[in-house]
């Protein structure tokens, strides 16, 4: 089996590095080779693509082909920020021909060349679809702790490349869990705005549209929220203390990675999960995860 | 062959089309420049050829001049190479010897530089002065057209189509897949914009269709084969078993007490799923035929064998009720052909975001259709599923129209209906009601007054597309409803308005098999699977098939008075063949040298008009002129060049080509 390549970008090896923890431990348990893309570059993303979309596909293309200079297959993008611009990349380096022109330019200038055979992956849908649910399911070792999760996609990953999965209605992640023994909310904000970057630019407005997702997942019935991507678990992660002081009725509750809680159901070592990672919830978490509970399982 | 009576003797016409061609293609110079090729004995121009004595110089000429065959360079032949055969044949000449050169469409209209249009002008008319003397004397053929019509689909365009012919005295056969014919208009409670009950205005049309002498109508039945050509159309219908006979039964409706289910317990198909009805059941009240129809798929004796069969002892000594009954086949003659197979509405399960199938309140416009209807599920009183009145209602426009991700054409009725519905809402329960529209469409007789007339109504119109429908409420005054999220393009911000029902203006589509009807009528739908008619403006009712006839929204998304219109225009079409009895068909057909056919079969399976057929006893294939339509896919597959086509000779097309590349 050839391996995947692992693309972190910078999200999973900063605020994001549980998930890169978690990720992982998981292809580990599940026996899925992976390996991280050798001097790999910034996406692209964001500011990159808003103010210069040339500049932005230039670097994401470079990823791109060095992948393929590597003779990778899938290329595994574990955020969905990552995940959009490279594959927004390859959609308009075919079909905007003045931006195929120019990342042809600058990449023949290190002698890589653009080619769209990489297939541009997001971990989500690597376990659903190559590794499959029932495959998932026979594979659990362990019972979830907590309660009811709410799954939450944002937008990155559904708009406007969402693969197969309904783009107003993703489902796979929910499916992964149901795999994993751990029973979802029926969450309809799941791919509504989690603030983006505007948490640091305009707060009041980016964590407010973090408040009516929390607000909402325990409102109906959830005890943590399970994020894909690393802008979105940290936005609905750190502000917590902030809602929490302004508003009285206001339920802390953790923010995980789906890979936290797929790895903790087959069997991961808990420290290598990046649990502790967490900002809000620490006593859920505390709760759920124990110490002595992480030892017992350790020789899984 | 084409020198067998004589020298050739050509004449060409050339058309200034008053600036159209001559503003552009040096008429003079073309004129004379065709006078010196090659046979030509006369060459004229002339301002409008297609006028009266623009066609007498052909005529005049024909006889004076001695000339035996015509070279027309003007317009495209779509226009007027029936008027230049009929001027040919006045002449005394055979209409065939004639070729027309397309120097508008194809160099007036498409060129600027004066001195390279005429340069191409005067090659074409090089090639058609070339071709047109290979040119052979043809006959059209004549077909007869059996009197007799098959109606397919009897929804209020079916039901006007066949009741219209009827009337001419033509004996219509009126095919219905339901149980009952009415289609989508008997399930409609007012029509819009004069509010009158759809249900008053249709039944009696039902009733007519029942009754007249005319018309043998066959309900729950499909057309399962069509074989034939235009005036003669052999078709089998296949009628589905109902259990119950239409020739005993005599309406009564006794066996739907009788049944052994004493509470109805199957989703009412005709109420939307908002009622339920028994196994044996009739559609609705007016249904025609009055006759009930079991259910196999429910009934326990169907499901089990183990009825106490009480509806077979209510009916008693008249015998209706038959389970044993089995399909029956029929074979009919027909010349033409009306197809109104109808539409369907837009599953509003496709956009998930709006709730439909989630949220009990949420509704498709024909659900409120049956709603607010007296004889609906609830008797006319506007109950939610979850118990209750609304107090406000929002009816989303263009759920499955104008929508890139789903349908993208307007269905044309939805803002109209939508109008309709909120009047009603407001009249049956006095809600407040909130209109989400992209642009109001209300380009109809009465439709714009009727938007006024509910703007004076105080229902709101919000303009801007419905982001979601959502149960996640941000405020008390949310709690428990449903929140319309949108973007009010007029105010410029984004609004959340709770409201208790929800109302889907659901746009309308082709039938899920409207593709096997296309196909089994071999005629040809446009890129929405919508049927295609010959010609958007000029042939809105024919189909690329001869005799067959469209009606309704088959053809495309409109509303009950442009359905009936249309119907008319069909009826009509179709009366204007069969009263002619006869049509002759273009001799410009494909015919099979027979001794050299080496029987490969490859023109049958090329044929898109299935006109070619395999003559077993002489190992052979044959085309049958009538279904050819001539466009020589056939000649060119042939293998053994053994296929040849009138008016397409190989002559012919070798001296054109050699004529427009000048050489030998």
């Amino acid at each position: 089996m050839a391996a995947y390549c692992y693309y972190p970008g910078c999200s999973l090896r900063g605020t994001g590095i549980a998930y890169e923890e978690s990720l992982l431990a998981v292809f580990k348990l599940l026996h899925l080779p992976i390996e991280e893309l050798r001097d790999w570059n910034c996406c692209g993303a964001t500011s990159y693509m808003s103010i210069d979309e040339g500049s932005a596909c230039v670097l994401s293309a470079r990823n791109l082909a060095l992948a393929r200079q590597l003779h990778y297959r899938d290329i595994v993008a574990p955020c969905s920020a990552c995940y959009l611009v490279l594959r927004k990349t390859q959609d308009y380096v075919q079909r905007y021909p003045r931006i195929g022109r120019r990342v042809e330019e600058s990449l023949g200038a290190g002698r890589l060349h653009v080619l769209n055979e990489v297939r541009v992956r997001h971990p989500l849908e690597v376990l659903h679809t190559d590794v499959g649910l029932a495959k998932i399911k026979a594979r659990v070792l362990r019972q979830w702790p907590g309660g009811k999760v709410a799954c939450y996609y944002g937008c990155q990953m559904v708009r406007p490349y969402a693969d197969g999965d309904p783009d107003h209605n993703p489902v796979r992640m929910d499916e992964l869990m149901h795999a994993a023994g751990v029973s979802t909310v029926d969450f309809p904000l799941k791919t509504r705005c989690c603030g983006g970057t505007l948490t640091g630019t305009m707060p009041p407005v980016g964590i407010r549209l973090n408040e009516i997702l929390l607000a909402e997942a325990h409102h109906r019935g959830a005890e943590a929220m399970v994020t894909v991507c690393p802008l979105c678990q940290y936005n609905l992660d750190a502000y917590q203390s902030e809602l929490r002081h302004r508003s009285k009725t206001f339920a802390e509750m953790p923010v995980f990675f789906f890979t936290q809680v797929l790895g903790w159901a087959l069997g991961g070592d808990p420290a290598r999960l990046g649990l502790k990672r967490a900002i809000s919830g620490r006593r859920q978490i505390a709760q759920w995860f124990p110490k002595q509970r992480a030892e017992a399982a350790a020789h899984v | 062959m084409s020198e067998s009576n004589g020298t050739v003797r050509i004449g060409v016409y050339v058309c200034h089309c008053g600036t159209n061609i001559a503003g552009i293609v040096d008429v003079k110079a073309l004129t004379h420049y065709a006078a010196g090729l090659p046979n030509v004995a006369v060459s004229r121009d002339y301002k409008y050829m297609c006028s009266d004595p623009g066609q007498d110089l052909i005529r005049q000429d024909i006889r004076d001049q001695h000339l035996n065959r015509i070279v027309v360079a003007s317009c495209s032949p779509h226009l007027h190479e029936a008027t230049f055969r009929n001027a040919t044949r006045a002449g005394g000449l055979n209409p065939f010897f004639v070729q027309m050169v397309n120097i508008r469409e194809h160099d007036s209209w498409v060129h600027t530089n004066h001195a390279e249009a005429t340069l191409k002008a005067l090659d074409m008319v090089r090639a058609a002065v070339r071709r047109v003397a290979h040119h052979e004397a043809l006959e059209k053929a004549r077909v007869s057209i059996r009197p007799e019509a098959l109606v397919v689909g009897g929804g209020i365009a079916g039901i006007h189509a066949a009741l219209t012919m009827a009337n001419a005295g033509k004996h219509v056969y009126l095919v219905e897949r339901e149980p009952t014919i009415g289609g989508h208009m008997a399930q409609f409670d007012k029509t819009f914009p004069t509010l009158d009950c759809s249900a008053c205005i249709l039944t009696p049309k039902m009733s007519a269709v029942k009754n007249h002498p005319n018309i043998t109508l066959w309900t729950y039945s499909d057309v399962t084969a069509i074989e034939g050509y235009v005036g003669n159309y052999n078709v089998t219908i296949t009628r589905r078993p109902r259990y119950v006979r239409e020739d005993l039964c005599v309406g009564c409706l006794e066996c739907l007490e009788g049944c052994v289910y004493k509470q109805a317990k199957v989703p009412d198909e005709f109420n939307m799923g908002l009622s339920k009805r028994r196994p044996i059941y009739i559609p609705f009240p007016q249904a025609v035929p009055q006759t009930p129809v079991i259910d196999p798929e429910t009934c326990i004796q169907f499901k089990s064998g183990k009825c106490k069969k009480t509806c077979i002892e209510v009916c008693g000594d008249r015998h209706a009720i038959d389970l044993y009954m089995e399909p029956r086949t029929e074979h009919i003659e027909v010349g033409t052909v009306v197809l109104a197979t109808g539409f369907q509405t837009y599953d509003a399960r496709r956009s998930p975001y709006y709730g439909y199938g989630t949220y009990p309140n949420v509704y498709t416009a024909l659900e409120i259709e049956r709603l607010v209807n007296a004889s609906g599920p609830t008797g006319g009183e506007v109950v939610l599923r979850t118990g209750g009145h609304p107090k406000s209602v929002g009816i989303i426009h263009c759920v499955g129209s104008r929508d890139e991700n789903t349908n993208r054409w307007c269905s044309r009725v939805c803002c109209m209906y939508s109008l309709k519905l909120a009047h009603l809402l407001k009249e049956h329960t006095g809600a407040e009601v909130f209109n989400f529209y992209i642009d109001m469409r209300t380009p109809g007789k009465g439709f714009e007054e009727f938007y006024q007339k509910l703007l004076s109504e105080r229902v709101h119109f919000i303009r801007g597309r419905v982001a979601e429908v959502t149960d996640a409420s941000l405020h008390s005054s949310e709690e428990g409803r449903l929140v319309i999220r949108v973007e009010d393009t007029l105010a410029g911000f984004v609004r959340r308005i709770p409201v208790d029902m929800v109302v889907l203006a659901t746009g309308l589509e082709p039938r899920a098999d409207a593709q096997e009807v296309r196909r089994l009528f071999n005629i040809t739908c446009s890129n929405e699977g919508f049927f295609l008619e010959r010609h958007p403006k000029l042939a809105p009712v024919q189909t690329f098939t001869d005799g067959i006839f469209l009606a309704g929204c088959c053809q495309g998304p409109k509303d009950i008075p442009d359905t009936v219109a249309q119907a008319g225009a069909a009826a009509a079409e179709a009366l204007a063949l069969m009263d002619a009895g006869c049509v002759e068909t273009e001799p410009n057909t494909a015919y099979v040298m027979e001794e050299a056919c080496c029987g490969c079969k490859t023109c049958i399976s090329v044929c898109p008009y299935h006109a070619i057929s395999f003559v077993d006893e002489k190992q052979v294939s044959a085309i049958n002129p009538v279904l050819c339509k001539g466009c020589g896919t056939c000649v060119a597959a042939c293998p053994s060049a053994t296929i040849r086509q009138h008016l397409f000779e190989d002559e012919q097309i070798f001296a054109e080509i050699e004529g427009i590349l000048e050489y030998a």
